[in-house]
């Protein structure tokens, strides 16, 4: 048994990233390689520290430790903010993930982005992004949540656009962060609303006011309903889900741990850590619920079209996210933040998994994979198993967790619980179908590396891009370009197991994608959860069903079968499935349609077209009009008023002195002596 | 007997006429003669007022005067030399003419 963790070391778990960022920045560039070294052993004591907090808030039960306050902001009488570290069961839950998985990422990309021109960029963004990252679930005030909210927002768009020469990094960049920014926008109100109504930006005092019924009904709907916006921009909820998918533009293992395991389950964090005030507001409740379930199921659906493995594990986060909100919405606390943690580890294995596989046959396209099995034995195990824990397969990880919010689902929202479901029957087959496109049959060939990874061995500082193949729009074009030379998949010497930089983390992270739902087998996380909520909040009390359980087993199982049955054994055709749900196949492919719906409508006509042109006639009349205006007038009186100055001195003369005698006159007549 | 009353009234005679010569003047020379008569009409007045009111120092009215007599002369030397500049440039003294500053 340790003892209770000091405030220092808290401390240290947020400075320790930041530290190494410093580090990384004023690194000589001669010694550009230490930079993933200093990362990793950075974050790693950050891991270390973490599990320190993990212990002292499970021996305090989940409650908040007591650390003192700072003054952060103070003007004058007007505003004063104090911030304090928040350490209880939900923060050190969210410690053990973010540092955990983040660490084991640092040393995936070093050998992942290994010989990149932009190596210490890389891992000062990465730190920066885990500093951020930490800060967002360290403090208690509202106010540093969302200052952190936005930095994260920061690093993601800096390494989304980490290859900025390749212009879809540099537009995903764009999207996500433009995208996300209108939930923030949501957030910002928010806080600002419930500035007003509760005058402090202390968590838990708004807790405990929006419980005790301090502030009124409508108020308190209204920020459930804005910090809801903030988390559907981060956590990509239906319908601020787009940027998500094009995120995968960035290096893989940015996916893994930003786009996957912890920043978009930021937005999940922000609403469990309000759940008080959720739960007084019975409407944000179910909105959130609501939103989830569309989430999970749509996001599912277009899981099951996508060729590219990266957009297929992007479109399960959404739909894993939408999942947790789901769980969220029907009061299923515990089961949303125990689903956060385990997808954490299991979908940072998949993302790695995808990168490995992306690092030998130098494309995220599945059909110019396959057969993998092979000559990728390590990859292709860790995938499985981080497959069936998404899937989830008893005695998996994902299985507990999954299986809680269904249960909770069950109980409290039967809609709900069928969507669920669904979605899981979906998951289970996307997961497959890509499993067996990859690893079985015949191997396609992959696709020639970059040309670009020439250009960075002969400079190393030059920004150019080593991950080959990257998102092509039309692969087939993008292969037959970059393999002009030669057709031949023999050309190049054939796909290899990565790394053991890559596949000693594959190993790790399977662990927990094994185990982790154990954590919850003796309700360790519940308790800690629990105890991280004020006195009076109420949470669904989560019960195992077995009817449940069954059912849960039974309709992946069935998704797992349709997978092998059309991609593995081609008992039904694909292609003639696709014939056949041909509205439907072209509906999912091009993702309901919405990014053209934004592109097109949104971003063109509303806001290009109707608000800018409404506004470039405002700024052109009104505000020009007004400079202009006052120009003019000027200039008119001016033209006017000139002839008074004749170059006469004697008017000038003569002007003077009867305003003198006039001024006189005047002063006299009003104030006789 | 004189009183102040008539030295002001006599003051503000020469001052009027004064005025009236340096604003209707066309000749510059002119100009400057009706400032002159102005400020000997102050003069006039300092003097007057030192003569007939009572006060601590009596003489102060004087060297008023005095100063403004000092000051006159050394206005109408660089007065007039601006004339002598102005007629040299322009071959003419007709302040009508003189009106290039103006928009």
């Amino acid at each position: 048994m340790l003892d209770t963790i000091p405030e220092n070391a808290v401390w240290a778990i947020f400075f320790l990233p930041l530290a190494s960022l410093l580090v990384i920045l004023f690194l000589p560039r001669s010694q550009a390689t230490a930079a993933g070294v200093v990362a990793a052993l950075c974050i790693g004591a950050a891991f270390v520290l973490s599990l320190w907090a993990l212990d002292s808030s499970l021996q305090a039960d989940g409650h908040p430790l007591s650390f003192s306050s700072h003054e952060w902001l103070n003007v004058g009488d007007v505003l004063e903010v104090n911030v304090a570290l928040n350490v209880d069961g939900l923060t050190a839950v969210m410690l053990v993930v973010v540092t955990s998985v983040s660490f084991l990422v640092q040393i995936y990309s070093m050998g992942y982005m290994k010989g990149d021109g932009g190596y210490w960029r890389y891992f000062a963004y990465m730190s920066l992004f885990t500093a951020s990252m930490l800060g967002l679930i360290l403090f208690n005030s509202i106010l540093m949540v969302y200052v952190f909210w936005e930095m994260v927002g920061l690093s993601s768009y800096l390494l989304i656009g980490f290859w900025f020469h390749r212009p879809a990094a540099a537009a995903a960049a764009k999207k996500a962060f433009l995208v996300t920014r209108f939930g923030d926008l949501g957030f910002l109100m928010a806080i600002l609303l419930i500035y007003v109504h509760a005058g402090t930006f202390d968590i838990a005092a708004i807790q405990d006011l929006a419980i005790a019924g301090a502030i009124g009904q409508t108020v308190l709907t209204w920020f459930a309903l804005g910090v809801f916006a903030g988390a559907a921009g981060k956590s990509a909820q239906v319908p601020l889900h787009v940027w998500l998918p094009d995120a995968m533009e960035g290096p893989t293992p940015v996916s893994a741990l930003i786009h996957a395991a912890t920043m978009v389950a930021a937005g999940v964090y922000l609403v469990a850590r309000m759940f008080p005030v959720f739960q007084v507001s019975p409407d944000a409740m179910s909105f959130a619920g609501a939103i989830g379930g569309l989430t999970a199921l749509s996001a599912a659906m277009i899981g099951v079209v996508m060729v590219d493995i990266k957009r297929v594990l992007a479109y399960s986060t959404i739909s894993q996210l939408g999942y947790m909100m789901l769980a969220l919405g029907i009061g299923a606390y515990v089961a949303a933040i125990f689903h956060l943690f385990t997808h954490a580890f299991f979908k940072a294995l998949l993302f790695l998994g995808s990168g490995s596989i992306n690092h030998a046959t130098n494309t995220f396209d599945m059909r110019l994979m396959g057969g993998l099995r092979k000559t990728m034995p390590i990859t292709f195990i860790t995938f499985v198993i981080g497959s069936l824990s998404l899937a989830g397969f008893f005695p998996l990880a994902g299985f507990w967790s999954k299986d809680e919010i269904l249960s909770d689902a069950w109980a409290h929202e039967r809609y709900l619980f069928y969507i669920a479901l669904i979605t899981a029957g979906l998951t289970a087959f996307y997961m497959f179908r890509a499993i067996f496109l990859t690893f079985f049959g015949e191997y396609r060939g992959g696709a020639e590396p970059e040309t670009g990874a020439v250009v960075a061995t002969l400079s190393n500082q030059a920004p150019v891009s080593t991950e080959p193949g990257g998102f092509e729009p039309d692969p087939v074009q993008a292969h037959a370009a970059a393999g002009a030379p030669h057709t031949a998949p023999e050309a190049h010497h054939g796909p290899h197991e990565s790394p053991w930089l890559m596949v000693l983390p594959l190993i790790l992270l399977s662990f927990p994608a094994i185990l982790a739902g154990f954590a919850n087998y003796n309700h360790d996380i519940e308790h800690l959860l629990v105890g991280a909520l004020p006195e009076g909040a109420e949470v669904a009390e989560p019960t195992f069903r077995m009817g449940v359980a069954i059912a849960a087993t039974i309709v992946p199982a069935v998704g797992v079968i349709l997978a092998w049955a059309i991609y593995h054994a081609k008992v039904i055709s694909a292609e003639s499935l696709a014939r056949l749900f041909r509205p439907v196949h072209s509906l999912l492919e091009n993702k309901y349609y919405l990014d053209v719906l934004y592109e097109r409508v949104v971003a063109g006509f509303l806001f290009h077209k109707a608000l800018g042109g409404a506004l470039a006639t405002f700024e052109r009349y009104i505000v020009d009009g007004a400079v202009n205006g006052a120009a003019t007038s000027v200039r008119q009186t001016a033209s006017v008023l000139r002839y008074l100055q004749s170059g006469q001195f004697q008017t000038y003369g003569a002007l003077a002195f009867s305003s003198l005698v006039f001024t006189t006159v005047l002063v006299l007549v009003l104030s006789p002596l | 007997m004189i009183s102040l009353e008539h030295v002001l009234v006599v003051g503000a005679l020469l001052f009027s006429i004064g005025l009236f010569i340096a604003l209707s003047r066309r000749n510059a020379v002119g100009v400057l003669m009706g400032i002159e008569l102005m400020l000997n009409s102050v003069n006039l007045n300092l003097i007057g007022f030192a003569r007939f009111v009572e006060a601590p120092r009596p003489i102060d009215g004087q060297v008023f005067a005095v100063f403004v007599i000092t000051v006159a002369a050394a206005e109408a030397a660089v007065a007039l030399a601006l004339a002598v500049a102005v007629y040299r440039l322009r071959q003419t003294i007709d302040v009508d003419r003189l009106n290039l500053l103006k928009w």
